[in-house]
């Protein structure tokens, strides 16, 4: 069910790629089919009652191994994220000079333009 | 808390929807930055830390980015979508690509049981009872992203690296001069 949730945040972002003529609007949705992405890799890792992977002095070794939530997923996230920040800030670079040479975000009008 | 989760996620998907169908451009801008907070609760709730603090930052530097990006003198407005035709079949191929993946969904176990636990051998498993003896960190995250995957670690850097040095030659308004035009700089006239 929350799996399906999370599919439905993809969707949403999906069909603004694939809808939408506003450039910005298109960005945003790619952010979103991120966050979607993002949020969905953690909660393949979730442990019901499950305890963060972090050891602290109180706890005994045999409570992390038996208890503690899947690290490697959260590794990988953790990477995705900051390459996520280096292509939209990319994608709004490209944006933005697009905006310069043509007057306008929308893609029509610029393939328009383009010829 | 599943509630909880389940609850955040439906406010994330009507935060989505409203970045995507507003027509002002500043209301999307701030409803996007509303579903990257709602992933951070999510991984807080999830008993994820390490992954909710960075993207804190993250969502900040897009919403400074994009508000450069949307505050433009006579920025006009324009409503409706790409053409007819190519919107039926747009449609047509997301029901499509909706009903194939909630059958796939099916397929996978209940919420709260981590792939890593019907799995044996997984390196998971490996990790986090060998991750305070082998790299001394109590915290099995860093220990995963900083000792046992390192080069990834180093590979993302290299890709955040060129990703930034993209966007500064892409934005860059003057070209550095070439050395083979004749030299006739401000300074010497």
């Amino acid at each position: 069910m929350l799996y399906a949730l999370c599919f439905l945040l993809f969707m949403v972002g999906l069909y603004g790629v694939l809808v939408k003529r506003n450039l910005i609007k298109i960005i945003i949705s790619l952010i979103i089919m991120e966050s979607a992405v993002n949020v969905f890799i953690v909660m393949v890792g979730y442990r019901k009652d499950g305890i963060a992977p972090i050891l602290n002095k109180t706890m005994q070794h045999q409570e992390l191994v038996q208890r503690a939530v899947d690290p490697v997923p959260q590794a990988l996230v953790l990477t995705a994220i900051v390459i996520g920040l280096g292509v939209t800030a990319m994608t709004i670079a490209i944006a933005m000079r697009l905006y310069e040479r043509f007057g306008t975000y929308d893609i029509q009008e610029i393939k328009r333009l383009k010829g | 808390m599943l509630e909880f989760i389940g609850l955040l996620l439906l406010f994330m998907v009507i935060a989505a929807i409203v970045a995507i169908e507003t027509r002002d451009l500043l209301a999307a801008v701030i409803s996007v930055t509303a579903v990257g907070f709602g992933v951070i609760i999510a991984f807080f709730y999830m008993r994820a830390p390490d992954v909710a603090i960075v993207p804190i930052v993250v969502e900040v530097l897009i919403l400074v980015i994009l508000i450069r990006a949307t505050l433009r003198v006579g920025l006009r407005t324009f409503i409706g979508n790409r053409d007819f035709f190519g919107m039926m079949v747009t449609m047509a191929m997301l029901a499509v690509i909706f009903l194939a993946g909630i059958r796939v969904f099916n397929d996978f176990p209940r919420f709260g049981v981590p792939v890593m636990a019907r799995i044996v051998d997984a390196p998971s498993r490996f990790y986090i009872a060998n991750g305070l003896k082998e790299t001394g960190a109590a915290n099995i995250v860093t220990a995963v992203l900083l000792d046992y995957r390192a080069y990834d670690t180093l590979g993302e850097a290299t890709v955040l690296f060129t990703a930034i040095m993209g966007a500064i030659a892409v934005i860059r308004k003057k070209a550095r001069k070439k050395t083979t035009e004749p030299e006739v700089s401000e300074w010497e006239e």
